[in-house]
């Protein structure tokens, strides 16, 4: 009797976690077959035109998004990814368009201007992140608006916890309590669209959304035009008439000052893309020494190294969102400052 | 595409997406909930402070009431001491005077007494002085009948001689 209730109760956790195992082996597995010495890592990092699930045999099982393209002198297009497959899946020319092995589409003629606007795969996990996180957000919004007297309880208690850690412990320090108003809404997205993306980004088969450049760079650059829209007198007085700083060493000075005006969102950018990048490769890395050795017995300190790893990204994940709030908030600090 | 250089169609999706969802949950979400938060973190505060308004209240209620029992202890005690001093002095009055009425009663049946001791003795002196007067009387009487005494002694020891 004690036996099987044990048996019950173990057995649903011991399949999730193999279940977990093996859709996070599954992935390279089929890669590290497919091509010996082809870096899947960099495939799995960075993005791609369609959604590459795994590789069963020699079938891979992929997902084909929309391409879509502008040029000056044939307008839009748009057509499925699958276009530049043949049924053997191999690269097939269309429309005057090609794949290249690193995921880029180039112009046959190359004298083409084109620009690529496509859905990649990361812009289709962003998307769908940011549906999650609208449903989230609006659903807890409608539970607040209906009874707001009353504290929620479990998921919404969590989600009411960090919304005031971010306004107690990120936005009032830095910006004041009546300043902190007007960027919490800000603040608070910027820190739930990276958490979100961050934890989605570890899901087996998952796009690696908050580790490419592109988006880190948009998310900076947001960070840095709202800091300088509400930059004021005192803070570019601070940049273009350092205070205490004799007038002769302005010359040298202002550039400093304006340098680091774009230092700040470069190393938003540079930060968070680094660090969700290279947690994603080492995890990868490990996970993919079993089928660089050629040994089973690369798993026994594999799998619980990469356990490890995996569980530090967690952490990660949450730590980053938090830095790039973090900063933010400090820099719109700054921005806003007012002295006598 | 490579690791690190900017890709324009991702650019240009996640700014358009950004700027999009920036607003929506700025002003569907954030807006709303955090005014919410802010509103029940008020009247939470609100409540606590009426709470302990009231607890002041309370306690300064208290302290009137102590302060009024102490008052009321305090007069029902002087009440009760004038009350008994009262009844003691009623209770003395009343037994002085009833001393008074029933010496004055002994002092008149006294009087009474001698008055009719008085009356009796004058009655009975009277009556001696009636007694003694017809005593004499018929002593003067026997006196004067002298010659009959002897007759009289004769018949007495006859009388004894019988006897």
């Amino acid at each position: 009797m004690a036996l099987s209730t044990h048996v019950s109760t173990a057995r649903p956790r011991f399949i999730f976690v193999l279940s977990l195992l093996l859709t996070l082996l599954a992935g390279p597995h089929a890669l590290a077959e497919k091509a010996a010495g082809d870096d899947f890592i960099m495939h799995h990092v960075k993005d791609a035109h369609a959604w590459h699930f795994a590789t069963i045999g020699h079938t891979p099982i992929t997902l084909p998004l929309p391409i879509i393209l502008y040029s000056p002198d044939r307008g839009l297009e748009l057509f499925s990814s699958s276009r530049f497959v043949d049924a053997h899946h191999h690269p097939l020319p269309y429309k005057g368009y090609t794949l290249t092995h690193h995921e880029k589409i180039v112009a046959l003629d190359a004298g083409r201007v084109f620009y690529d606007l496509s859905i990649t795969k990361n812009v289709a996990a962003m998307l769908m992140s940011v549906l999650l996180l609208l449903a989230i957000a609006l659903a807890a919004a409608r539970r607040y608006q209906r009874n707001p007297q009353v504290a929620p309880r479990g998921f919404w208690a969590l989600l009411e916890l960090l919304i005031c850690y971010v306004r107690d412990e990120i936005a009032i320090p830095n910006l004041g309590p009546t300043k902190q108003k007007r960027f919490m809404p800000y603040l608070l997205s910027m820190f739930f669209f990276i958490w979100l993306n961050n934890l989605l980004g570890l899901l087996p088969g998952a796009a690696n959304v908050t580790g490419n450049i592109s988006i880190t760079l948009v998310l900076a650059l947001f960070t840095f035009v709202l800091t300088n829209l509400n930059g004021s007198r005192h803070y570019w007085g601070h940049i273009f008439n350092t205070p205490g700083v004799p007038r002769w060493l302005s010359p040298i000075m202002v550039p400093v000052e304006l340098l680091g005006l774009f230092t700040k969102p470069f190393s938003l950018m540079i930060r968070l893309f680094a660090n969700i990048t290279a947690g994603h490769i080492i995890l990868l890395s490990i996970i993919g020494l079993i089928f660089i050795l050629q040994s089973t017995w690369a798993a026994v300190i594999s799998v619980p190294f990469g356990a490890f790893m995996f569980l530090l990204k967690l952490l990660v994940a949450f730590l980053q969102a938090y830095i790039f709030t973090l900063l933010s908030a400090i820099y719109l600090g700054a921005a806003v400052e007012e002295h006598a | 595409m490579d690791l690190i250089t900017p890709s324009f169609g991702l650019i240009f999706w996640q700014t358009v997406t950004l700027l999009a969802v920036l607003f929506i949950l700025a002003k569907f979400a954030w807006r709303p909930i955090l005014a919410a938060i802010h509103e029940r973190e008020e009247s939470i505060a609100a409540a606590l402070q009426a709470a302990e308004k009231a607890r002041e209240e309370v306690m300064r209620v208290e302290e009137d009431k102590q302060a009024l029992m102490k008052t009321a202890h305090k007069e029902r005690e002087q009440i009760i001491t004038e009350a008994i001093a009262t009844k003691n002095a009623i209770v003395a009055e009343a037994t002085s005077e009833a001393e008074r009425a029933s010496e004055k009663v002994i002092e008149h049946t006294c009087a009474l007494l001698e008055r009719e001791k008085e009356t009796a003795r004058g009655l009975l002196r009277n009556e001696v002085a009636v007694l003694s007067i017809q005593i004499a009387e018929k002593l003067l009487q026997n006196e004067l009948q002298h010659n009959t005494q002897e007759e009289l002694v004769q018949k007495l020891i006859k009388k004894a001689h019988w006897a």
